[in-house]
């Protein structure tokens, strides 16, 4: 049901019924790392370029997401996700191998949370009965692509971000599962000016920021109605800045019910600078760690927002500013 | 409403700490130059150079070490911890060269490696010489004006 212009409700329940995770061998020292279903030994993945390495782990995630659910392909209707890569080439590939109705949806690191709503919104219209849904990333081939990689021999300052090697997927379903969808907030694009690659979460903050307090007063909730605000890959300036955003607007916010999936991945000595990123980054920690945390009852209702710059490493020479955006989705566990 | 985001962002943004960077840099830098200048010293001692000629060998015996390094995948983190002291010396234009080789094998020989080696680099060659040029012409009228001798 469309709530305002920006936000739906829906009364049908759309479920995360399972999900898969693969990612890779820096990863697989993470604090996340015993939740994820598939580690790679190396960044190639037994593929011969970092490319295919990225969609042998998506084809993996999904092939694993199937193999829970015990079933074929064919049973389900869609498949909806996205990558950072030009032309979202890995998700494409992967997507020709599994022969699923497809949509490639690109928000950069917002692609997981933007997939979600919309692959629930199409549950929850009866359009659809499954849908597999996520997103993925791979440091390497993100690297070589957007940033001014560190292999040249530049310094990174602290304030840039760790590029995510992971994938998530979800199967949602219109079977009432143990991790429900109820609402969804569509983003606008916010662009405060930015224009530093290596600081996106100064770039993404104040989509957050508008993202949130849209979604409260759609929905006529506050901060508190949450068990858990996470956030996709703000990093720690973005979310130092959300906080004073939020504080500034006269929202009070208790700081340890907000995460950052960027911050919460990686072990305090891997050192990631200001936090992990990519469209890897939220779709890992969501498909693992929060879900577990959902189905266990540990939370019982969570706002799940996804973070994107839209930034390409054209707009970025061409000191363009960086556009992002941020999704909103609303998980609430089955006992609520 | 921009100039105080930007106030936000720059008080929540984690300064380069540029002192101490710049202690590695001179540091790491000085060891690469000090080594090179015992590469040097190897080539004029043990094999027949001068002081003059000994440069060319010295320097593709660097960049050749650099290769292994590159290689291997530990210039990049040496980098991250020296920065400038990485990327001045000609270890730091081999690097360039090379990684750029490795990272763009995938896509062929002539349009990846060939395309893209010196994606980084050629901007040092480029104006590397143009400056040369400038420093040349500058050089020649104080010359002919008799400024120098």
């Amino acid at each position: 049901m469309k709530v305002s212009r920006q936000s739906w409700q829906f009364e049908n329940t759309p479920s995360i019924r399972s999900s898969a995770t693969t990612a890779g061998p820096f990863e697989a020292k993470s604090k996340i790392a015993h939740k994820i279903d598939l580690l790679y030994r190396d960044l190639y993945m037994e593929q011969s370029s970092y490319e295919k390495g990225h969609q042998r782990m998506i084809e993996d995630a999904v092939n694993i997401l199937l193999r829970k659910e015990k079933q074929t392909k064919d049973a389900i209707d869609l498949f909806i996700s996205g990558d950072l890569i030009n032309q979202m080439t890995p998700t494409n590939f992967a997507a020709t191998k599994h022969s699923i109705p497809f949509i490639g949806l690109f928000n950069a690191c917002a692609t997981t949370v933007g997939s979600l709503a919309l692959s629930a919104a199409l549950i929850n219209a009866q359009l659809a009965e499954s849908i597999i849904t996520g997103g993925s990333s791979h440091y390497a081939a993100v690297e070589k692509q957007f940033r001014y990689p560190n292999e040249y021999g530049a310094q990174k300052p602290p304030t840039s971000q760790w590029t995510v090697t992971g994938a998530g997927f979800g199967l949602i379903s219109h079977q009432k599962g143990d991790a429900i969808i109820n609402r969804a907030t569509i983003g606008k694009i916010a662009d405060y000016k930015q224009t530093d690659p290596f600081n996106m979460g100064a770039a993404m903050a104040p989509a957050a920021y508008d993202t949130i307090t849209t979604h409260l007063k759609d929905f006529g909730l506050s901060l508190t109605d949450y068990d858990v605000i996470v956030t996709g890959d703000l990093g720690q300036i973005g979310q130092a800045i959300l906080f004073d955003m939020l504080e500034d607007n006269g929202f009070a916010i208790d700081r340890s019910t907000f995460i950052d999936c960027g911050l919460s991945i990686y072990n305090d000595d891997q050192n990631v600078f200001a936090g992990g990123s990519g469209s890897g980054c939220s779709s890992l920690y969501l498909y693992s760690h929060l879900l577990d945390m959902i189905r266990s009852n540990e939370i019982s209702q969570c706002l799940m927002i996804g973070t994107g710059a839209l930034l390409s490493p054209l707009s970025a020479l061409q000191k363009q500013t960086i556009p992002a955006i941020a999704h909103a989705v609303s998980i609430k566990g089955a006992s609520l | 409403m921009s100039k105080s985001y930007n106030d936000k962002v720059y008080n929540h943004s984690p300064k380069r700490p540029l002192l101490f960077n710049c202690l590695r840099a001179f540091f790491v830098g000085g060891s690469i130059c000090l080594f090179g200048q015992g590469i040097s010293f190897f080539y004029m001692y043990f094999f027949d150079f001068t002081e003059q000629t000994a440069g060319d060998p010295t320097v593709s015996t660097l960049i050749f070490l650099t290769m292994i390094v590159t290689g291997f995948g530990h210039y990049d983190k040496i980098a991250q911890f020296a920065g400038a002291g990485t990327a001045v010396p000609v270890t730091g234009f081999g690097n360039a060269v090379i990684s750029a080789a490795i990272e763009h094998k995938s896509e062929g020989f002539v349009q990846g490696v060939g395309g893209n080696m010196f994606k980084l680099a050629g901007s040092v060659i480029l104006f590397g010489v143009f400056s040369a040029f400038l420093i040349t012409i500058i050089k020649t009228l104080l010359l002919e004006l008799g400024v120098i001798g």
